[in-house]
């Protein structure tokens, strides 16, 4: 039965001195080979360079602060149940009177980690969050010796409160984005719980 | 012989083996060089400009990795194995040519160890016995993977010397000689032994490959189906000889088929702009090494070119394809040699 037209009918045929020999394939084989001494080198030296990415490359997370300074995050735990790769904990607490100006919310983070080894980067954690807290940038992050260095906490993940240290996210943060973002039907998950009812 | 004769055999010795074991060591370079340019990368650039430190950085890895020596082996064999495999590769340098004689003060002093006048002989025993200490190593692992690897190892080197000594005899019948000086000397200027035995020089050359276990013949280290092969089992230096004693065998190889079929020191026309003949032995030395390194070049470009050979393809190789054809080569180049009187054979 066809069930494509890209099917090829095999014969194993015999093979003619000349193939027996391997000689003329040995050097159209060592011709394409000697053409290669001269092509432009791929390799890209990394510390010294880098690839080029895109403006909105997916890498190492930012977790906001506000006008004021307070964290955005209010530890709702959507980002957690969105990631694919389970690689968000976080512990919430109750913000105390007087603690206004750090958290936002009237709940917070009180612990946050991303285990930077499970994430795989793709951006659910953001698209769920319905604080604007959490962001991807275009940071890499770094190579580190141990598993345990890897999870980052919140002293990692949260921006520096200074307004001339934070972190940029202009570019994600879009109209178009907050726009996306209304529509919970175009959600990854919502695509994908639909898909599977 | 006198003391200054003995001094200058022993510098002599001491500089072929330094010029060897560098040799081989940047051959280590190249071959990871090599490989990069072929495969559009830039290959080991961190050590050093150009990273032409790396070799050093190699062999200090080496020294400093941790010995195994496995607790069910032999350990005498486990050891005496490698250390064979480099002897042998060292011991073939002394029987080459690496130049004409220089000649200070009416004194002689030949650029060549030592001129046994059955040279072909010792290089033959020499590289055959390198075989051994593959096989004690890879039977003293008491790891069937070596053990695989070396039986590979034997039976491959045994089947393609045998095509090797054929191809070697059409050129000792034109040559009339066993002596390399000899040989070396002959192919003045133009007469390089590769124009009249082309043939001869195609076998020896894939023989080559085959004795020093080079892709495509590098069956006895297969990765894919033998872990390693015969030094599965070997760690720290004693791997480092293994690999070390295959750079050192390439660069002899190289030297043998420069000196056997591509004038040795010998450069056509240079007659005409040197006289000297100080000069012209320090100018064949370097001509030598030229085409030293063509050929070894030569050798890494088949390697990253051609996938490996399936061992029954290397077997019929081996004695189906090569042997017969030395065979023929010996007839055909006896035939030519003996043309006139064949002639007055049929014609009279
Ligand atoms: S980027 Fe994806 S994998 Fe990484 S933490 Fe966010 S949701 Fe999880
Ligand atoms: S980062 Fe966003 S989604 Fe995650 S817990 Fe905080 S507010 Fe919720």
């Amino acid at each position: 039965m066809q069930l494509t037209n890209r099917s090829k009918v095999v014969v194993k045929k015999e093979m003619t001195l000349a193939e027996r020999l391997y000689i003329p394939a040995i050097f159209s084989g060592m011709i394409i080979t000697f053409k290669h001494l001269f092509r432009k080198k791929v390799t890209i030296q990394y510390p010294e360079q880098t690839r080029e990415v895109s403006k909105i490359w997916r890498g190492q997370h930012v977790l906001k602060r506000d006008e004021i300074g307070a964290e955005r995050c209010t530890a709702c735990g959507l980002c957690a149940v969105a990631c694919p790769a389970e690689a968000i904990t976080m512990i919430a607490a109750e913000r105390k009177p007087g603690e206004e100006h750090l958290y936002r919310e009237e709940k917070y983070a009180a612990t946050y980690e991303i285990n930077m080894l499970r994430c795989i980067f793709c951006g659910d954690c953001e698209e769920a969050c319905p604080k604007e807290a959490i962001f991807l940038t275009d940071r890499k992050v770094e190579s580190l010796y141990t598993r345990a260095e890897l999870v980052y906490g919140k002293d990692i993940l949260v921006e520096a409160i200074e307004k001339d240290k934070r972190v940029d996210v202009t570019v994600r943060e879009t109209p178009e984005v907050a726009e996306f973002k209304a529509h919970k039907e175009f959600g990854h998950n919502t695509v994908f719980e639909n898909k599977k009812n | 012989m006198t003391l200054s004769f003995l001094i200058y055999k022993i510098i002599l010795v001491v500089v072929v083996f330094a010029v060897t074991l560098v040799v081989a060591m940047y051959s280590t370079y190249a071959e990871r060089k090599v490989a990069a340019f072929l495969q559009d990368r830039i290959g080991p650039n961190r050590a050093g400009p150009f990273g032409i430190l790396q070799p050093l950085a190699d062999g200090i890895k080496m020294f400093m990795k941790e010995e195994v020596i496995p607790g069910a082996s032999n350990k005498a064999l486990f050891i005496i194995g490698p250390s064979l495999v480099l002897l042998t590769a060292c011991m073939t340098g002394v029987v080459i040519p690496w130049g004409s004689p220089l000649i200070i003060d009416g004194t002689v002093y030949p650029l060549q160890i030592t001129d046994v006048n059955i040279g072909i002989l010792y290089l033959f025993g020499v590289i055959s016995l390198g075989v051994y200490g593959i096989m004690i190593g890879g039977w003293a692992s008491n790891n069937k993977y070596s053990l695989l690897g070396a039986i590979r190892a034997s039976s491959q080197m045994i089947s393609y010397e045998v095509a090797m000594g054929l191809s070697i005899i059409a050129l000792v019948m034109t040559t009339g000689t066993l002596s390399l000086s000899q040989i070396a000397e002959q192919q003045h200027g133009w007469h390089w032994n590769v124009l009249v035995q082309p043939l001869g020089f195609f076998i020896f050359i894939i023989c080559a490959f085959a004795e020093t276990n080079r892709a495509p013949f590098d069956l006895p280290e297969c990765e894919t189906e033998l872990v390693g092969g015969y030094h599965t089992e070997y760690s720290s230096m004693k791997l480092g000889f293994f690999l070390f004693a295959e750079y050192i065998n390439m660069f002899i190889s190289s030297a043998v088929i420069a000196t056997f079929y591509f004038g040795g020191y010998n450069m056509p026309f240079i007659e005409r702009f040197v006289q000297d003949p100080n000069w012209l032995a320090i100018l064949g030395v370097v001509f030598l090494f030229m085409k030293i390194v063509f050929f070894i070049f030569v050798f890494m470009w088949v390697r990253w070119t051609l996938p490996r050979f399936r061992y029954d393809q290397l077997m019929n190789l081996g004695w189906k394809i090569l042997i017969p054809l030395s065979l023929l080569n010996i007839v055909i180049t006896g035939a030519v040699m003996m043309r006139e009187e064949i002639f007055q054979l049929l014609f009279k």
